[in-house]
């Protein structure tokens, strides 16, 4: 495990909105293969985090460098095309296009034909073949999950991003949401989870880091930081 | 059956020329005021190049490309930097009123504020079921009909299409996505401003061409896409053919003066009783 290479690493980051900073100088890194969590109390600068490293929010001082290459402050598109990909907080699908309309958003930097990348969707999503032609805003909440997911993943990217993925999910949902992402991972892209969830999503995790206002107050092993008792009485109502 | 078939005219023409406003209202989160005034300045290129010999058809083509050019000329220049400046959305609209008033007075300035017709001969009528229909309203029921028809391929065949209607539902997540989204902006000005200029070359057949003609347009256009539900390119068809239409019959129980504030009672009563529009526009 220490011999793999860091595929994101995000050093001091300072960022936020209009005069107000969020992040106040913020280290995280991930492995090539890892899942890493990020969990925090609301307003702990979780989102914010995903907004910067994606290029949606710009950095006001640190750096970002996502597989050798410094991406501090470049656009979404460019991210994308480097091979990084991003599944926002709800709001994550196409409503009045059909779930293939979703997915094929999902690639348009690519001209050549997609069928490949699709086929790879449905084998992870199943369900999602046989409603190619439904709108997404038509679908129940689990399915536009796995439609955001599924295009978010059509580039084949090598990092995934994901912003609170079993958000407002019945319990079930949430259960096929954890286990679709460690198979995602098994099959080599490396993923980013921030989570209210942070029991499921630690379990799932080889390290996770713990914000609090905007900067790192534990990081950890995922199983060592659901033991640690300061972790579990501030985060995790323990 | 007569103000069915003036309806149905005057209801394809707010049809078409109202799918780049709803659609720029949504994808850009602003009512373009200066819509209106683009299908005027439109008509009056038609007009333009018809008195200048050119035969109406080869007009028609010459105006659309006039008027895109124009509004790709203003997307640059103007719509572009202010959006680059974080502009609020009533900015945004004040400066649409500022530039509806530019444009119009243009068109006074050049051409005058007197009434124009096309140099077209005038053809008679033929009876249908008891009513009236002139060679002319045929011609823009067909060539709306076209347009919707080219619009629905473009919009649900092409990548492009696709990628308009993925921004009007959710520009961030198209950016997400990797989506070049100035330049959909711009094939989206491209559309909704060409299919503009077409309704306003076709107005100009049915209707005298003055220099408000268009911004007379803007109330029912903007029924039109309220009761479409803004976006929803399909809805605003619909509820333009319905503005036009309860328009027309209107006539028939009140004065003529009053047709236009019918589309203000449509709009006002779907607002009320279903703010999102009869067609549940994207949400």
């Amino acid at each position: 495990m220490g011999a793999k290479v860091n595929i994101l690493e995000v050093r001091d980051l300072v960022t936020g909105y209009t005069d107000l900073n969020i992040l106040h100088g913020i280290s995280i890194h991930i492995k090539s293969g890892e899942i890493v969590s990020i969990i925090g109390p609301n307003g702990s600068g979780k989102s914010t985090l995903m907004k910067a490293i994606f290029g949606l929010l710009r950095p006001r001082g640190g750096a970002i460098v996502f597989k050798d290459h410094d991406i501090t402050g470049v656009k979404p598109d460019a991210v994308v095309r480097l091979g990084m990909s991003y599944v926002p907080q709800e709001k994550e699908f196409f409503p009045s296009l059909t779930i293939l309309e979703n997915l094929e958003m999902g690639a348009f930097i690519r001209d050549d034909d997609i069928s490949d990348s699709l086929e790879r969707i449905y084998a992870i999503f199943p369900a999602l073949k046989e409603k190619g032609h439904i709108r997404a805003g038509a679908l129940s909440g689990g399915e536009q999950r796995m439609v955001g997911i599924g295009r978010a993943l059509m580039l084949s990217p090598d990092l995934l991003l994901l912003d609170e993925p079993s958000a407002g999910l019945a319990p079930v949902m949430r259960d096929m949401v954890f286990e679709k992402i460690t198979e995602v991972n098994r099959a080599g892209t490396s993923i980013l989870i921030v989570e209210q969830n942070a029991r499921r999503s630690l379990g799932i995790s080889d390290r996770g880091y713990v914000l609090e206002t905007g900067v790192n107050r534990f990081e950890g092993r995922g199983l060592e930081l659901l033991e640690n008792e300061d972790v579990l009485r501030l985060y995790l109502g323990g | 059956m007569q103000l069915v078939i003036n309806g149905l005219v005057i209801g394809s023409i707010i049809a078409i020329t109202a799918i780049g406003l709803s659609m720029i209202y949504k994808t850009l989160n602003f009512v373009n005021f200066a819509h209106g005034d683009f299908v005027a300045f439109a008509a009056y290129i038609a007009l333009f190049a018809n008195t200048s010999g050119m035969h109406l058809a080869s007009a028609f083509l010459v105006a659309i490309l006039a008027t895109i050019v124009l509004g790709v000329f203003m997307e640059k220049v103007v719509w572009h930097p202010m959006r680059r400046k974080n502009a609020s959305r009533t900015t945004l609209i004040i400066i649409s009123i500022g530039l509806a008033l530019v444009l119009r007075n243009i068109l006074i300035f050049i051409w005058g504020g007197s009434t124009r017709n096309y140099n077209i001969p005038v053809r008679r009528g033929f009876e249908f079921f008891g009513a009236t229909i002139t060679p002319n309203q045929v011609l823009v029921i067909i060539a709306a009909f076209i347009l919707v028809f080219a619009l629905h391929c473009l919009l649900s065949r092409t990548k492009i299409g696709k990628s308009i209607r993925a921004l009007s539902d959710n520009i961030d997540l198209a950016r997400i996505s990797g989506i070049d989204v100035d330049r959909v902006i711009l094939w989206t000005w491209v559309i909704g401003l060409g299919l503009a200029a077409a309704g306003g070359v076709l107005y100009g057949l049915v209707t005298a061409i003055r220099p408000d003609m268009g911004w007379y347009l803007l109330l029912p256009m903007f029924a039109a896409v309220i009761l479409g539900g803004i976006g929803n390119p399909y809805g605003t068809i619909a509820g333009g053919i319905i503005i036009g239409l309860s328009q027309e019959l209107s006539t028939a129980v009140l004065p003529t003066e009053y047709k236009f504030a019918v589309s203000f009672v449509v709009m006002t009563l779907v607002l009320l009783l279903k703010p999102e529009g009869i067609f549940g526009g994207a949400k």
